[in-house]
């Protein structure tokens, strides 16, 4: 199977880009982006603001099962154009990580299909491997506690 | 004994992958890894023999000093320090997809 979502990250520089071809049409992409309830449904998280224009703004909260908050991380919207692009940052609340700004671009390539490719600048090129390898960490770190806890269970 | 030693399991420890971020944004000798851990020296040296012998790590003698880099050209043979980010956007896509795919327009 070909890899749909593609993650390009050249060594020694502080940005990447995360493309993706979609079986759906340009209007429908943009608006997974652009409606608040859709956004909380494949992003998994709460959104407590979301202003579709130029100088707008979003905020989003993840809690976890007991009603924790886990996550919260906001961002500007410094562009907004229907169907075409968004230019916004990205900030996760409560953590040493900087700003980031994000470059979204909307593309169709046919009736049914589109295209969305984001370019993603960091402040530096360690922060951008640091945040590359979070979703490694974590990974490791959710089997280890899987591992944890059968092993509690055995016992 | 001779451990065959793989990526996968030197990337496996904590402990270890905390020394290639370290070592990721410059050469360092041994003595000034281990001093960011807890860990008694001789373990940290053991991690390094580790990720050394399965090329993550490359030695370089700088005069009397043996200083570690990271190897990444290993690095990127594995890709898997970037597969999860792929991944953990991968699904987000799919679900995105399925989302949209069902999606009614509200009248």
């Amino acid at each position: 199977m070909s890899q749909k979502t593609t993650v390009h990250a050249e060594d020694g520089k502080q940005e990447l880009t995360i493309t993706r071809v979609f079986d759906l049409p340009l209007e429908l992409l943009f608006k997974a982006y652009t409606d608040a309830e859709i956004i909380a449904q494949w992003m998994g998280t709460k959104v407590l603001k979301l202003e579709n224009k130029n100088h707008g703004g979003y905020r989003f909260e993840t809690a976890d099962a007991q009603g924790n908050v886990v996550f919260r991380a906001n961002g500007t919207i410094h562009e907004f154009s229907p169907n075409q692009k968004i230019i916004r940052t990205f900030e996760m609340e409560n953590t040493p990580f900087a700003t980031q700004l994000e470059f979204l671009e909307f593309e169709s390539l046919s009736e049914n299909t589109s295209k969305i490719n984001i370019h993603i600048l960091y402040k530096s090129v360690a922060l951008r491997n640091q945040i590359l390898q979070l979703p490694f960490a974590q990974g490791i770190n959710i089997a280890h506690n899987r591992l944890q806890d059968i092993v509690q269970k055995l016992k | 004994m001779n451990l065959r030693r793989d990526v996968f399991q030197a990337i496996a420890d904590p402990t270890r992958r905390a020394i290639l971020l370290l070592v990721s944004s410059q050469s360092m000798t041994a003595g000034a890894i281990a001093s960011n851990f807890d860990t008694a020296r001789p373990t940290v040296s053991k991690h390094l023999q580790i990720l050394t012998e399965c090329e993550l790590l490359r030695q370089e003698q700088n005069g009397r000093e043996i200083h570690y880099h990271l190897n990444p050209k290993k690095m990127k043979e594995i890709a898997e320090f970037i597969e999860p980010f792929r991944k953990m956007w991968d699904d987000r896509f799919n679900k995105l997809e399925d989302i949209m795919k069902n999606y009614k327009p509200k009248k």
